[in-house]
């Protein structure tokens, strides 16, 4: 079983509990206005390989997962959308006993989801955007994926961490963050939500693959209004 | 039993010279959090504000001060002062505080040029005597260097030799003055001195002229504890007496440390481990009611002030490998005992705790000594003070417990070595990046083209084949080692000879072990070369002399830093591989070779000495410092890079392997608390795998790019290099710029 993947990353401490492994797919079908990573957009810019070679990697760090409680986190890209390698390489931390989170945008099939998330420890759910027309705005895609993904994990009781990207002018509409807010009060299997503020870090990388940066005007937000809005998101 | 020693456990300590034996009976470890502690109280707030003043003076003038007729000695100055109504712990090196003394014994020539460098002119009658009547250690050197060792130093395969410094890297122990007071200590001494003893120690001499030596410089030592006691008379205390109260500890140890650093110059002057020592006086005394918290920590507070201005003259030459003039006041904290029990006291944190007070600073150099077994508490704690003020070292306590007990300190920056059983012969560093071009270049210098090394057939062939280069370096470190050896040898008998540090062996057991220590610089540079030649294809260039001066690499390899295995191996394989041929030579006093992978700054340096190398770093570029890898090499994030560090062996390079981490806090996590476990952890995952020493940096390029341009906002800023702290707005401009090129690692 092989899979294209963009590199592996060591140390990440951001990504989930602990200090972790970061494997990031190749490949991702959505094209968020955002993106830090644009370079991890196509599956052919990745290497292909083998679950083995990944595993090979991600054993060699044992004593910090063990010390830290950290373990893989599987990022991308988008790597739901290499199901199979995705499926193959859980399994495969699983039996080493390594802890997992996922990091994604969401499955893209409901079928997927419940295959899959019940090899994941903790799901990292990138949610963008809670109306249709921003979500396709900003991503350029259809608003299905989060939603249906976070029902499947609320059935299958997999914890989730929400990720939201507030961006002045694109996602901070107070009506809709507090219907989303609203929306996630249904869910017991959320145990944090996470209000990341936009940054340009990436911007260089759009230029480097002479793609357009449409947010280069756009200043990053404030710490009080990122902290409103994780107030409006936790207390609708 | 004197009654300095009431309230304390007896044991071997009260009839024998014994400070493990102290320590061990009497430490009251401590698990707790640091809640406890207490602020500056007014009086150290003042003080170290009048330090601080001067400071700035010192930093724009180059030096605030310095003596120019005196040579200096434990008693050559009387008793001086910041403020005498202020100070809780007293003593100066010389009259004024940061007036520095001179030390002709090393080499009179070295001390005139530093005073001219900064305007001053040396007194004639002093330059008379250590010219003309009293010879000096660096001309003793001199008198006996070969034209081989000199050719060696002047192209700089060997640099950075101490034969025109002091050697520096010995720790007395200074606990022993407050322990026993002089009067014991000399007591032994002269026990040591009877006939028997000697006789009992003969076999294990070589011959008569050693046990000469050794009688000679017992009786030097019973002077210098004689003139230790004079010198805290100025002051109006008797050391010859045990300290009495935890305040009378601290200050018979700096009494004794001071000593030491009025008789000698050493590029690095450690104190040792004294925080836990004292610990015990501070547990007694608060118990007994007789002491506050406060008034602890502002014992410390005072001590460390002390600490923080200890300076020595130094030349431009040594302060461009040495930069932001160091003292390496080197304390090693914590650590664990080999019963199980940990040595983290109370007196752990109020030492730690001077960078709170006081603010961050590179010296005392503070250095935890890491164990996984440390109480959680104190390990957040370091954590946090890490990523407040990078003012901190790690090592392995758990990796050096095995081979030196636990009772060892760290010299300079890295190496261990049992407190007052040990000391070593510094030996600076060989220069393995030199070495490899000399391989290739048939003993050329890559850049002037003497032949320095000898005459080997040079490589011949447009693309470097990896067995031919292997075997001529493999060659070429044979020779290297050689007179590596000698010329340590040459340096360190004439040391003894002409510029003994008889305080500091006076807190010397009388059999030390002694070690060579070796080093060697540009790991990374050579191991990457190797790679590029193994995996790639590296095609030399030739001038019209024949001399290889430049490489193109044709395709990719791997590099170290990234956790693979097929160059890490190179890395161990050349370390082994060194240190083998080191330890197949004759030392001096049977000295025993060690090694370590550490360049304080000389990194620089020595990258500007060097020509282009087969991985394709460009002629006068600088090498990583000590074991780090190539900046903008470590492709695979933080834990590869510290895995490829780690996995060097200890085994062959036990003077130390230094690593030096620079994060951002981002990258550390998203809060505060996460940060400081995650850094916690990090170092136990490091220390679990076997790395043995870890610099702490954590702070945004943006910062430093800021304090270049704005020194004046930063006097405080501090950053860890190779194994030890500067102030970076006191780093010269190449070196700054080499500090904010190194990778810093954030999250992806």
């Amino acid at each position: 079983m092989t899979g294209s993947v963009h590199s592996i990353y060591t140390g990440g401490m951001v990504d989930g509990p602990g200090i972790r492994t970061v494997v990031f797919f190749a490949g991702c079908s959505l094209r968020c206005l955002y993106c830090h990573n644009p370079d991890t957009w196509e599956r052919s810019h990745g290497t292909f390989k083998t679950v083995d070679d990944v595993m090979g990697e991600v054993c060699k760090y044992r004593s910090y997962y063990k010390f830290s409680g950290g373990g893989i986190t599987v990022s991308g890209g988008e790597a739901t959308e290499q199901p199979n390698f995705l499926r193959a390489l859980l399994t495969a931390c699983r039996a080493e006993g390594i802890h997992t989170v996922l990091d994604t945008s969401g499955f893209p099939t409901e079928n997927l989801a419940n295959e899959i998330l019940p090899l994941v420890d903790l799901l990292l759910l990138d949610v963008k955007a809670f109306r249709k027309d921003t979500y396709k705005r900003l991503t350029g895609s259809r608003i299905e994926r989060p939603i249906q993904t976070l029902h499947a994990a609320k059935r299958l009781r997999i914890p989730v961490q929400i990720n939201y990207v507030l961006v002045p002018n694109l996602t901070d509409n107070r009506e809709e963050i507090t219907e989303m807010g609203t929306f996630f009060r249904g869910f017991d299997n959320i145990q944090k939500i996470e209000v990341l503020p936009f940054h340009k870090h990436g911007e260089h990388k759009w230029a480097e693959l002479n793609l357009d940066y449409q947010l280069s005007d756009v200043l990053p937000p404030t710490k009080e209004d990122t902290a409103n809005v994780l107030h409006m998101l936790t207390h609708s | 039993m004197h009654p300095a020693w009431n309230g304390f456990t007896t044991g071997a300590w009260t009839t024998e010279v014994n400070l493990r034996d102290f320590i061990q009976k009497n430490i009251t470890p401590y698990e707790g959090d640091a809640a406890f502690l207490s602020p500056a109280t007014p009086r150290t707030g003042k003080l170290w504000e009048e330090v601080c003043v001067l400071l700035k003076e010192e930093n724009a003038k180059g030096i605030l001060d310095v003596e120019t007729k005196k040579p200096s000695t434990v008693v050559s100055h009387g008793a001086g002062y910041i403020n005498r109504e202020l100070e809780q712990i007293v003593g100066l090196q010389t009259d004024k505080p940061l007036k520095r003394g001179i030390m002709p014994k090393g080499g009179v020539r070295v001390i005139k040029n530093a005073l001219k460098t900064y305007g001053y002119e040396l007194d004639p009658a002093i330059e008379e005597i250590y010219s003309k009547h009293r010879k000096t250690h660096n001309d003793g050197v001199f008198d006996a260097y070969t034209d081989d060792m000199r050719a060696a130093r002047n192209s700089g395969i060997i640099t950075g030799l101490p034969d025109a410094y002091g050697r520096g890297r010995i720790i007395g122990d200074y606990r022993r003055v407050a322990l026993y007071g002089t009067e014991f200590l000399i007591a032994d001494k002269k026990q040591q001195l009877m006939h028997e003893n000697l006789m009992r120690l003969a076999g294990k001499l070589i011959g008569i002229r050693e046990e000469i030596q050794l009688r000679e410089e017992i009786n030097e030592q019973i002077r210098a504890l004689k003139q230790l006691e004079e010198m805290a008379q100025m002051y109006g205390f008797d050391v010859s007496q045990p300290a009495q109260t935890a305040k009378e500890a601290v200050q018979w140890t700096y009494f004794a440390f001071l000593a030491a650093a009025k008789q000698q110059d050493g590029a690095a002057t450690s104190l040792g481990r004294v925080a836990t020592f004292l610990d015990i006086y501070f547990e007694r005394d608060l118990k007994n009611g007789v002491l506050t918290e406060e008034e602890a920590q502002e014992i410390i507070d005072h001590f460390a002030i002390k600490l923080r201005i200890i300076r020595f003259l130094r030349t431009p030459e040594y302060n461009a490998l040495f930069s932001g003039d160091p003292t390496w006041v080197t304390e090693a904290i914590g650590g664990m005992s080999e019963s199980g029990k940990t040595l983290v006291t109370k007196n752990s944190y109020r030492i730690i705790h001077t960078l709170t007070t006081l603010g961050p600073a590179p010296e005392p150099n503070l250095t935890v000594l890491w164990s996984n077994q440390l109480p959680k508490h104190f390990k957040h704690y370091c954590a946090k003070m890490s990523i407040e003020t990078s003012s901190l070292q790690y090592e392995n306590d758990d990796l050096m417990r095995g081979y030196w007990g636990d009772d060892y300190a760290i010299a300079c920056c890295v190496s261990a070595m049992r407190i007052g059983k040990q000391m070593q012969f510094f030996g600076a560093r060989a220069n393995l990046a030199k070495a490899l071009t000399y391989a290739i270049n048939g003993g050329r210098d890559e850049k002037s083209g003497i032949q320095v090394a000898p005459e080997y057939a040079p490589v011949m062939g447009e693309y470097l084949d990896f067995e031919e280069v292997y075997r001529k370096l493999n060659q070429m470190l044979d020779w290297l080692a050689q007179l590596y050896i000698s010329t340590l040898n040459i340096i360190h008998y004439m040391h003894d000879k002409y510029n003994y540090e008889s305080l500091q062996m006076a807190l010397h057991d009388m059999e030390v072990l002694r070690t060579h220590a070796c080093g060697i610089a540009g790991l990374s540079v050579v191991v990457d070369s190797l790679s590029a030649i193994k995996h790639a294809k590296v095609k030399a260039v030739r001038n019209e002399t024949g001399l290889v001066v430049d490489y193109k690499i044709e395709g990719e390899y791997p590099t170290f830093g990234n956790n693979d295995e097929r160059v890490d191996k190179i890395a161990n394989d050349l370390i082994r591989l060194f240190m083998e041929k080191l330890e197949k030579h004759r030392a001096y006093r049977n000295a025993v070779p060690t090694l370590s992978v550490l360049t304080i700054t000389s990194n620089v340096v020595y990258g500007k000495a060097t020509g282009a190398t087969p991985d394709g770093r460009e002629a006068g570029q600088p090498f990583a410092p000590g074991a780090n890898p190539m900046h903008g090499r470590e492709h695979k994030g933080a834990i590869a890079s510290m895995s490829s560090v780690a996995k060097l062996p200890y085994e062959y390079s036990q003077d130390g392997i230094s690593y030096t981490f620079s994060v951002v806090p981002k990258a550390l996590g998203r809060d505060e608390s996460d940060r400081i476990t995650n850094l916690s952890n990090l170092l136990d995952g490091f220390f679990h795998d076997n790395g043995h020493h870890i610099n702490i940096n954590v702070f945004d390029k943006a910062t430093l790019l800021d304090a270049m341009e704005k020194p004046e906002l930063y006097p405080q800023l501090t950053v860890r290099v190779s194994g030890y702290a500067v102030n970076f707005v006191k780093l010269t401009r190449d070196q700054q710029l080499e500090v904010i090129h190194r990778t810093f690692h954030e999250s992806m």
